[in-house]
């Protein structure tokens, strides 16, 4: 099964709604619950980051018996520094963003926590496009 | 320990959500930063919290939580209930601080997640 999502950077009252709505199929989908939060909360955090930092992006994910695989494409001002983004606590979050609750440097950590597979490519001016793979059991 | 009773001990109002007498919580996390919320793996605790927006209720959500508890007496957006409602969460409102309600709670038998 494969699923899409717009996202508009910015909007943070709908930041999460492509997150809950592949919550919902992969619970319709009878998938174990351990799996489907460290999916989620993945997904989350990638869909946060597109909103707090990026301009629009794309989410794709598709569902398969053995895994879950989601791609998250944007545009926007990318990461120069991959290695120093990914460092727990680091963060180029505006005020806004941490008004909302997120911006403590961990969003990186998060998804590559939860992660069988993450992928980060970054062109600075252009975008950021993230891969994670989350293995079903 | 009944939500019941943490209703009652930090003098909260229950805003949304269907309560039965059995439901009960034995931990607790207490954060205004929804990345550290989503650290935590496990899912059977409640969340206090001070962040009054949409975001607590979807990081609620994401962790499989079922209780959020509000502090510092803010009015949640209707946009926040309308969330909390849609996801089953029920949203809890307190006038105390989150240390007080920590404090209380930690005291009357609830556990931190570590």
């Amino acid at each position: 099964m494969d699923l899409s999502f717009q996202i508009q950077g910015g909007d943070f009252t709908s930041a999460g709604t492509a997150s809950s709505q592949v919550r919902r199929t992969l619970k319709e989908l009878g998938v174990d619950a351990s799996v489907i939060k460290r999916v989620v909360v993945a997904l989350y955090e990638a869909e946060v980051n597109i909103v707090a930092h990026a301009y629009r992006g794309l989410i794709t994910a598709e569902i398969k018996p053995d895994q879950v695989f989601m791609k998250l494409i944007d545009e926007g001002p990318g990461i120069a520094d991959i290695e120093k983004a990914m460092t727990p606590g680091f963060s180029t979050a505006s005020q806004e963003v941490r008004e909302m609750g997120f911006g403590a440097g961990m969003g990186l950590p998060n998804i590559c926590r939860n992660a069988d597979v993450f992928n980060i490519h970054s062109v600075p001016g252009k975008g950021t496009t993230v891969e994670i793979t989350i293995q079903i059991k | 320990m009944t939500i019941h009773e943490i209703v009652s001990l930090v003098q909260g109002k229950i805003l949304c959500g269907n309560l039965g007498k059995e439901d009960s919580v034995e931990y607790c996390f207490a954060s205004d930063l929804m990345s550290d919320v989503l650290t935590v793996c496990r899912c059977d605790f409640m969340l206090i919290t001070g962040l009054s927006n949409v975001q607590s209720i979807r990081t609620a959500e994401m962790s499989d939580l079922k209780y959020v508890l509000l502090v510092r007496g803010k009015t949640p957006p209707q946009e926040m209930i309308d969330l909390a409602k849609e996801s089953g969460i029920v949203l809890i409102m307190s006038p105390y601080s989150m240390f007080k309600a920590s404090g209380i709670l930690y005291q009357a038998g609830l556990k931190g997640v570590y």
